[in-house]
């Protein structure tokens, strides 16, 4: 779950690394409010989930209260590459005198989590990286070690952060790491980490994406998951809970397994069609499952067709084919579905499909998944 | 001969008197795993369906001389349990549970890494090992698997997907070629077995002939695969990578399915397999078949 950079701000601060006093806003009065709290000058700023916010207006200084009016009224619902502006952050702005780069990440490659600082920092790392990778320290560190105040220390000597700076970055990276690890995330960067004409150091902008598998204990997070934009299909699925991702192809997907579902986009993909979406119903494909999974498809204007692919592993035939029928009669399909059943008591269930009555119109059945997909994207043309 | 486990193989299952752990621990003994023993805390003295049940892995393992365990506890217990069994002897380390947090699962694996080296943990969220014939640890169905022949040629097969897992060796069944043993690694961003820790394993195993091979988009394993695979894997491979058409920065469905930074992308991931003389199909159905022309080839 990726933070907007006001929840990243708001998650720092419980792990107590310095950033700009300042407030959200949904709202021009809103926004005002929380300048005149912050003290002016103010940088109003844009959340959207994408780079490029300053280059497309998103970002303004305002000397007072009238500024923030004309900047605030200008940014919300501004779009920014197809994302809606729905809330701008507030905050005191500060005086610069250098940017700096840092985060924490897991290294799958060497299963230890991945400091990278720099001081080059106010831009893409990407292109840092590209450019001058020599002006970023890549440090691995061993999760059961830790990351103790002296090997902060250490690195913000080797990544070359002037003198100035060193012992205000390390307790920062101190900060940050424990944000990182007790906090659950996936990533927390912090990019520009500025040094301040008086001397502090402090985070100007918080990208953090959280570990979802770590919900559970992290209650904090709801009020995240409440402001994660999702589109109609998207908030049907999680209802329903099933694995959803939306797209904008015009076949429409159900699968069971991760892998098998990512394989038949692929499939679809490779004879010429666009799939709709990404579903996995996972082993336990029951009718109401199924039932569900319809609905979320039959919400989709764009689909022309459905491919549900299933293989009996742990997931009986049969019993798939039945809540398919069960599901038939509770949901009425705009789309026609196109079904490959294989593995355990295929056999069996593709005879319940054949025998339930159900007009070809409606539901034909494959053997492979390519002829499937072949039938399914035949169908969505 | 297999990879990992074989007829001999005993083992324990922590969370037998779960829903899970039971219906799973019974099939698997079902289908002539050694399963020895079951641990639950405070239900040791107890049974199911006569396999006893003991309050720790140390106990279990005193009383029953197992070696591997199949952890089937939930993702805020599957840490300590992974820890747990180490610590009391146990070499062979099977987790199939899905949700485990990254930093935990980061944490467990170095420290399995540290402290106890000679411990293999496959997992967490995978699908388990089947040695056919032999041993079945997981949720694999096992009268999907061909029972490999004295004289082969027989495949060995390693995934990080379950779905596809059962898809190729439903495959393999249909064209009647034998399989050596079935690893699934799992798709958790950090899994206990790599690849290359498979692939190294049927490349010494004599009963193994020709390697199937599945991945999916996110991370880097694959490439580091094909690195492996040139200079130390001379037996005939086929492939396949789920994700081509999978958009950036979603995790599709496995917590470590993910292209980020276009980093991970499936193409990238086949091209590197492909440089290293790995047949590469477009799906599964396609690595199925290149398979059935090696073994051909080599029959």
């Amino acid at each position: 779950m990726d933070l907007f950079e006001y929840q990243g701000k708001q998650y720092f601060a419980r792990y107590d690394i310095p950033v700009s006093k300042g407030d959200v806003a949904v709202t021009v009065d809103q926004a005002i409010a929380a300048a005149d709290a912050a003290g002016y000058p103010v940088v109003v700023k844009a959340q959207v989930q994408v780079g490029g916010r300053g280059k497309a207006g998103g970002i303004k200084v305002a000397n007072n209260a009238d500024e923030v009016r004309t900047h605030a009224a200008n940014i919300l619902g501004m779009d920014i590459k197809g994302h809606v502006v729905k809330r701008v952050w507030v905050e005191n702005a500060s005086d610069i005198a250098e940017e700096y780069y840092a985060s924490f990440t897991l290294d799958r490659g060497a299963k230890k989590h991945l400091l990278m600082l720099s001081r080059e920092g106010g831009v893409e790392i990407e292109e840092v990286a590209e450019k001058n990778p020599a002006a970023i320290l890549m440090l691995h560190i061993d999760p059961v070690d830790g990351f103790p105040a002296a090997a902060a220390k250490k690195a913000a000597v080797d990544a070359k952060i002037p003198e100035a700076a060193q012992q205000g970055v390390a307790d920062i990276l101190v900060k940050l790491y424990r944000c990182f690890v007790e906090g659950d995330c996936d990533l927390a960067e912090i990019n520009p980490l500025i040094l301040k004409p008086t001397g502090e150091v402090h985070a100007l902008d918080a990208k953090v994406s959280l570990d979802e598998n770590a919900e559970f204990r992290h209650p904090e997070w709801a009020e995240f998951q409440a402001t994660v934009e999702l589109d109609a299909r998207e908030l049907l699925a999680r209802e329903k809970g099933l694995q959803y991702i939306g797209l904008d192809g015009t076949v429409g997907i159900i699968a069971n397994g991760a892998g098998l579902a990512m394989s038949t986009l692929d499939v679809v993909n490779q004879v010429g069609g666009s799939a709709a979406n990404f579903l996995d119903i996972g082993g336990g494909a029951n009718a109401d499952v199924m039932a569900g999974a319809l609905e979320v498809i039959n919400s989709d204007k764009n689909v022309k067709s459905i491919f549900i692919n299933i293989f009996g592993g742990i997931t009986r035939g049969d019993e798939v084919a039945q809540g398919i029928v069960e599901a038939l009669g509770r949901v009425d399909l705009r789309a026609p579905i196109v079904i490959r059943l294989d593995g355990t008591n295929a056999t069996e269930g593709r005879d319940i499909l054949k025998n339930a009555g159900i007009p070809e119109s409606k539901l034909t059945s494959k053997s492979t998944m390519l002829e499937a997909a072949e039938a399914a994207v035949a169908l969505a043309k | 001969m297999a990879i990992f486990v074989d007829q001999n193989t005993k083992v324990i299952v922590q969370g037998l008197t779960g829903g899970q752990g039971k219906y799973h621990g019974l099939r698997n003994k079902a289908y002539g795993t050694q399963i020895v023993a079951g641990v639950t805390p405070g239900k040791g003295g107890t049974d199911v369906e006569g396999i006893p049940v003991y309050n720790s892995v140390a106990e279990a393992v005193k009383a029953t001389g197992a070696t591997a365990s199949f952890v089937t506890v939930p993702p805020k217990a599957a840490s300590a349990a992974i820890l747990e069994a180490a610590a009391a002897g146990i070499t062979f380390i099977v987790c199939i549970t899905e949700g485990i947090p990254a930093q935990d699962e980061a944490r467990t694996y170095n420290t399995l890494v540290r402290d106890f080296p000679k411990v293999r943990l496959l997992g967490p969220n995978c699908p388990g090992i089947i040695s056919p014939g032999k041993c079945n640890i997981g949720i694999t169905a096992g009268e999907i698997a061909q029972l490999p022949t004295a004289k082969g040629p027989n495949v060995g097969i390693v995934s990080r997907s379950g779905t596809l897992t059962y898809q190729a060796l439903y495959e393999l069944k249909q064209l009647g070629i034998g399989v050596s043993t079935c690893v699934g690694i799992g798709g958790d961003p950090v899994p206990g077995t790599s690849f290359i820790d498979c692939l190294r394993e049927f490349q010494a195993d004599p009963e193994t002939h020709a390697i199937i091979m599945i991945g999916e988009i996110g991370g880097s394993a694959e490439e580091e695969a094909a690195e492996f695979i040139k200079s130390n894997v001379t037996k005939p491979m086929s492939a396949y990578i789920a994700g081509v058409t999978a958009p950036a920065g979603k995790k599709m469905g496995h917590a470590g399915a993910i292209v980020s930074g276009g980093k991970g992308t499936a193409q990238g991931k086949m091209d590197a397999l492909r440089d290293a003389g790995v047949k590469v199909g477009h799906n599964p159905t396609e690595a199925g078949s290149l398979m059935a022309a090696i073994v051909d080839g080599l029959s």
